[in-house]
C-alpha cells in the first residue's frame, strides 16, 4: 500500500527512539497524568481525506479540528457522536475517550471509530479495524485505542461513522425528580440533574420534538437555552448510584448525567481500585505494544478519570 | 483430562462417548476436521475456572462452546481442545433498570433475553437470524450481527459489562456499569475475541427501549440493481432505518413456497424495510423511503397493516434458511461487508462468479449496512461440488475487498477466514493483533488456531512455507 507524504511524513517524525505523544489542542492535556518531561511532541496529519455522506462515513487526519469535522458533515447534514472544543483534535477526542452528553441517545465515542491507522512504538503504520460501518474481522483493536490516550499508538488517520444531524432539538428545564419526568420520554439526547433541576435535551424530527417537549411543559418545564455549567471535576458511576450520590453530597454540588452515569462535581467521588487482572493486562498490553515505554510515558489509563470534567471542558 | 475435569466438575457433567465427541467436534459451518475427546458442561464461574485450571494445569487447549450455531468454525476444537460447553448457565441473573443492564449467563438464548424482558418494555437489540438458538455468551464470541444493528449497532455497543475466566484461570470484571471504567477497553478487546481471551461466565447486556411506533414495509422491483440502488439511495437521503433487509428472486420464492410470508414470487428482489421511533419521524421516514424507492423503479410499496401482518413478512426473512434447506442438500453461507455504494456491482459479481463456477447462489443479507450473505447451495455428493463451491467462495471474497470491503460482517474469521486475513491486513497489522491476544493468553492455550494465520493445529497454515501457504489458499483448502 502507498502511504500518502502527509503519514510518512508523521512516521518519521514519531521516529523509532525517544519518548514521544502526539499534542491535539490540548483541551485535555491533564487527563490521566502529565506528559513526562522530555517527552517530544509531535502532531498528528490534518484535514479530511475523503467524505461518502452516502456511506456515512468519514476518513480524516487526527490532527483535524473537532471544528473542521464539524463543518465539513453539517454542509452534507450530517454529524458524529464526537464531542470537543472547536479546537480540540479528534485524535485527542478518541484518545481521551470521553464521551458527550448525548451518549444517552447516540452511544459512546468508542462505536464511532470504524478504523484507525497508528505509527507503532516501533515506527510502523499500523491499520486497526476497517472502512466500512459494520466489522469483525479479527480483533477489535479501535476499541483498544479509545481512550488509551496514546500509550499504545500514534494515531495519524481514522475512519468515523457518521450520523443524520437531527432536523430539531430544544432543551428544557424542569423542578422535580428526573426519573419521573422523563419516564414518558423515548430516548432523550441528555438527561441531567442537580438534586432540583432537571435539564431534557431534546432532539430529532420536529413534530416529535414538540410532543416530547409538551410532555415536559405538563410536567411544569419550560424550554431553555442550554445545558447548565457543568461543575469541573469528572467521576464515573453506575447510573442506579446517581440519586444517592447526589444526595450524599460527596462530590459536592453536582450535575448528573441521568442514564448514563457520569458525575460532574466539586470533587472525585470514589472508585473501586481495578482488579489484580485488569491491572496486570494492562501491564502485558502496554508491554507489547511499547516495550521501551517511549509512547506518552507519564500518562496513564488507569488513571484517566482524573483531570478536567470535559470533553468539552477546557483544562487550563 | 477427563479425570482432571471430572475431579473439577464431576462425572455427569463430563462426556466423552464417541457420539458427544463427534457432536461436539463441528459447530454449524462446513468446517469438519476438528477433534475433541472430552466435552464439559460447568454449570458455574467456579466450574468454569475449575475447567480452565485443569486444562492449563495438563497443557491441553480448550474452547468455549455456547449452542454451536456459529458459522465460521470458532468453536470448532483445534489440537483435540476440552471443549467447555455453557448451555447449563442459562439463567437471566437480574434484570437492573436503573442502570439500564440485564444480567444473563452465557448459555441464555437470545430470543429468551428479550422475551424476559418484554414485560419491562425494554429488549436487547442484536438479533442475529439465529436468535432461537444462539448463546449470548456465543453472540460476545463472535460480535454477532442481525437485520437491526443497522440502527442499532452489533453486539459489542450493547455488551456493558462482563464477568470473564481469563485464559489462566483467573477471574475478573471486565468494563462495568459505570460509564467510563479506568483503564484501556477490556471489555470492547474481548468482545468478537472469538474464545481467544478466556470464557465470559456473566454477562451485562444493555437494555433497549421499545419504540414507540415500528413499520414495515415490503419493496418489490423488477431489477437487483434497482433494489440495491434503493438501500444506497435511503441511506443517502439521511434516512438510517432500523433495517433493510434484501432478498432476491430464488429466495423470496423459496420462502414463499415455506412459509407462505405473502412475498411477491414474480419480483427479481425484494426490500424489508423497518422504520421505527416517534410517530412524526417515522412517518417522514416512510414517506422518504416511499419517494426513493418509487424514484428507483419499486413496482409496489406495501407498509404492514397489523402486527400479524408484520410478523408474518419478518418469519419469511428468518425462516429463508430453512427454505433454503429443501432445495439441496448443502449450503455455505458467506459473510462479507462492501461500501453500500457498491452494492449492485458487487451483486453483479456474486452472481457472475456463481455462473462461472456452475453454482446456484441466492441472496439474503443485511443490505442497509452492506452486509452481503451470498448463499452457495449445492449438492456435495455430486463429485467436485465442494471445491467449486469453495473456489467461488474465494472469489466472492476477493471481490467484496477489492472495493474497498472487509472479510466479515457478523460471522468472525474462526478456522474459515483466517487464511485471508493476509488479504485485508498487512503483517504488521496481524502482529498488532497477536499482541492483544498474547497479553490475554500467554500460553496460547484458549482457542488456538483460530482467527489469526498463526494457528498450531487444525491445517497448521503456520508451519510452512509461503509457497505452501499461497498454493493451499489457491487450491481453496482454507476450509
Amino acid at each position: 500500500m502507498t502511504i500518502e507524504k502527509s503519514l510518512q511524513d508523521f512516521i518519521d517524525e514519531v521516529g523509532t527512539t525517544d519518548p514521544v505523544c502526539v499534542v491535539g489542542g490540548r483541551t485535555q492535556w491533564s487527563v490521566g497524568g502529565r506528559a513526562a518531561p522530555s517527552t517530544r511532541e509531535v502532531r498528528a496529519p490534518a484535514g479530511i481525506v475523503d467524505y461518502h455522506p452516502a456511506e456515512m462515513t468519514v476518513r480524516l487526519g487526527a490532527g483535524t479540528t473537532m471544528a473542521e469535522l464539524e463543518a465539513a458533515l453539517a454542509a452534507k447534514g450530517q454529524t458524529t457522536v464526537l464531542e470537543g472544543a472547536p479546537d480540540a483534535t479528534v485524535g485527542g477526542v478518541l484518545a481521551v475517550g470521553r464521551s458527550g452528553l448525548r451518549r444517552l441517545r447516540v452511544g459512546p465515542v468508542r462505536d464511532a471509530l470504524l478504523q484507525v491507522r497508528y505509527v507503532s512504538a516501533d515506527g510502523r503504520l499500523i491499520t486497526a479495524g476497517g472502512p466500512t460501518v459494520k466489522n469483525v474481522s479479527g480483533y477489535d483493536l479501535c476499541k483498544l485505542m479509545v481512550g488509551s490516550l496514546g500509550t499504545l499508538g500514534c494515531f495519524a488517520e481514522v475512519i468515523l461513522r457518521t450520523r443524520p444531524r437531527p432536523v430539531a432539538e430544544q432543551w428544557w428545564a424542569v423542578t422535580g425528580d428526573p426519573f419521573a419526568v422523563t419516564a414518558p420520554l423515548y430516548r432523550p439526547s441528555t438527561v441531567l440533574w442537580d438534586g432540583e433541576t432537571t435539564w431534557v435535551h431534546l432532539e430529532g424530527h420536529v413534530a416529535d420534538v414538540t410532543a416530547q417537549g409538551e410532555i415536559i411543559a405538563r410536567a411544569g418545564g419550560s424550554s431553555c437555552s442550554g445545558p447548565p455549567e457543568l461543575p469541573p471535576v469528572r467521576s464515573s458511576i453506575a447510573p442506579s448510584s446517581l440519586a444517592t450520590a447526589v444526595r450524599s453530597g460527596d462530590a459536592g454540588h453536582c450535575v448528573v448525567e441521568i442514564g448514563v452515569g457520569v458525575v460532574h462535581g466539586q470533587r472525585a467521588l470514589p472508585r473501586p481500585a481495578p482488579s489484580a487482572a485488569v491491572v496486570e493486562l494492562h501491564r502485558r498490553i502496554r508491554h507489547e505494544f511499547d516495550p521501551a515505554q517511549r509512547l506518552n510515558p507519564g500518562r496513564d489509563a488507569l488513571r484517566a478519570l482524573e483531570g478536567p470534567s470535559g470533553p468539552s471542558e477546557r483544562d487550563r | 483430562m477427563r479425570a482432571a475435569l471430572v475431579a473439577a466438575i464431576g462425572a455427569e457433567h463430563v462426556h466423552s462417548s464417541s457420539i458427544d465427541t463427534a457432536l461436539y467436534a463441528r459447530d454449524a459451518s462446513v468446517i469438519d476436521e476438528g477433534f475433541t475427546s472430552v466435552v464439559c458442561f460447568p454449570g458455574t464461574t467456579a466450574e468454569v475456572q475449575a475447567c480452565v485450571r485443569a486444562a492449563v494445569a495438563l497443557g491441553v487447549p480448550f474452547v468455549a462452546r455456547g449452542s454451536g450455531t456459529g458459522l465460521a468454525g470458532g468453536a470448532v476444537p483445534c489440537g483435540g481442545a476440552v471443549v467447555i460447553t455453557t448451555t447449563r448457565m442459562d439463567t437471566i441473573h437480574e434484570v437492573d433498570m436503573a442502570s439500564g443492564v440485564a444480567w444473563v449467563g452465557p448459555g441464555v438464548l437470545n430470543l429468551d433475553v428479550s422475551r424476559h424482558l418484554a414485560p419491562f418494555g425494554v429488549h436487547f437489540a442484536p438479533d442475529p437470524s439465529s436468535q432461537q438458538s444462539c448463546s449470548i455468551g456465543g453472540n460476545v464470541a463472535n460480535n454477532s450481527g442481525g437485520p437491526h444493528c443497522l440502527a442499532y449497532g452489533v453486539t459489542s455497543a450493547h455488551i456493558v459489562a462482563l464477568e470473564v475466566v481469563l485464559p489462566d484461570g483467573e477471574v475478573t470484571m471486565l468494563g462495568g456499569l459505570d460509564p467510563e471504567p479506568a483503564g484501556f477497553d477490556l471489555r470492547g478487546a474481548f468482545v468478537g475475541s472469538e474464545g481467544t481471551m478466556g470464557i465470559a461466565t456473566k454477562i451485562a447486556v444493555r437494555l433497549t427501549a421499545n419504540p414507540p411506533t415500528i413499520r414495515t414495509m415490503l419493496i418489490d422491483f423488477e431489477s437487483v440493481a434497482d433494489a440495491g440502488a434503493t438501500v444506497s439511495g435511503i441511506i443517502a437521503a439521511g434516512v438510517v432505518p432500523a433495517a433493510i433487509e434484501m432478498m432476491d428472486a430464488l429466495v423470496t420464492r423459496a420462502v414463499e413456497d415455506f412459509v407462505h410470508a405473502g412475498y411477491p414470487t414474480d419480483a427479481a428482489a425484494i426490500l424489508l424495510v423497518e422504520v421505527d421511533g416517534l410517530p412524526g419521524g417515522v412517518e417522514q421516514e416512510i414517506q422518504t423511503v416511499t419517494a426513493v424507492a418509487h424514484a428507483n423503479r419499486a413496482r409496489t410499496v406495501r407498509i404492514a397493516a397489523d402486527e400479524i401482518e408484520r410478523a408474518a413478512l419478518w418469519k419469511g426473512r428468518k425462516s429463508a434458511f430453512g427454505a433454503i434447506a429443501r432445495i439441496k442438500p448443502n449450503y455455505y453461507l458467506h459473510d462479507t461487508v462492501i461500501p453500500r455504494t457498491r452494492l449492485v456491482e458487487v451483486l453483479e459479481q456474486v452472481y457472475a462468479i456463481a455462473t462461472k463456477y456452475d453454482i446456484l447462489v441466492m441472496n439474503v443479507f443485511h443490505a442497509g449496512d452492506g452486509n452481503l450473505h451470498p448463499l452457495l447451495v449445492y449438492d456435495a455428493r455430486v463429485p467436485g461440488t465442494t471445491e467449486r463451491v469453495y473456489a467461488a467462495g474465494k472469489e466472492i471474497v476477493e471481490a467484496s475487498l477489492a472495493v474497498g470491503g472487509v472479510l466479515s460482517g457478523e460471522h468472525g474469521i474462526g478456522l474459515e477466514k483466517r487464511a485471508f486475513m493476509h488479504l485485508q491486513f498487512s503483517d504488521d497489522d496481524l502482529e498488532h493483533q497477536a499482541k492483544l491476544r498474547r497479553a490475554f493468553d500467554q500460553m496460547g492455550l484458549a482457542n488456538p488456531g483460530k482467527v489469526l494465520p498463526s494457528g498450531s493445529s487444525c491445517g497448521d497454515v503456520f508451519s510452512m512455507s509461503p509457497e505452501q501457504q499461497q498454493a493451499m489458499r489457491d487450491g481453496g483448502a482454507w476450509l
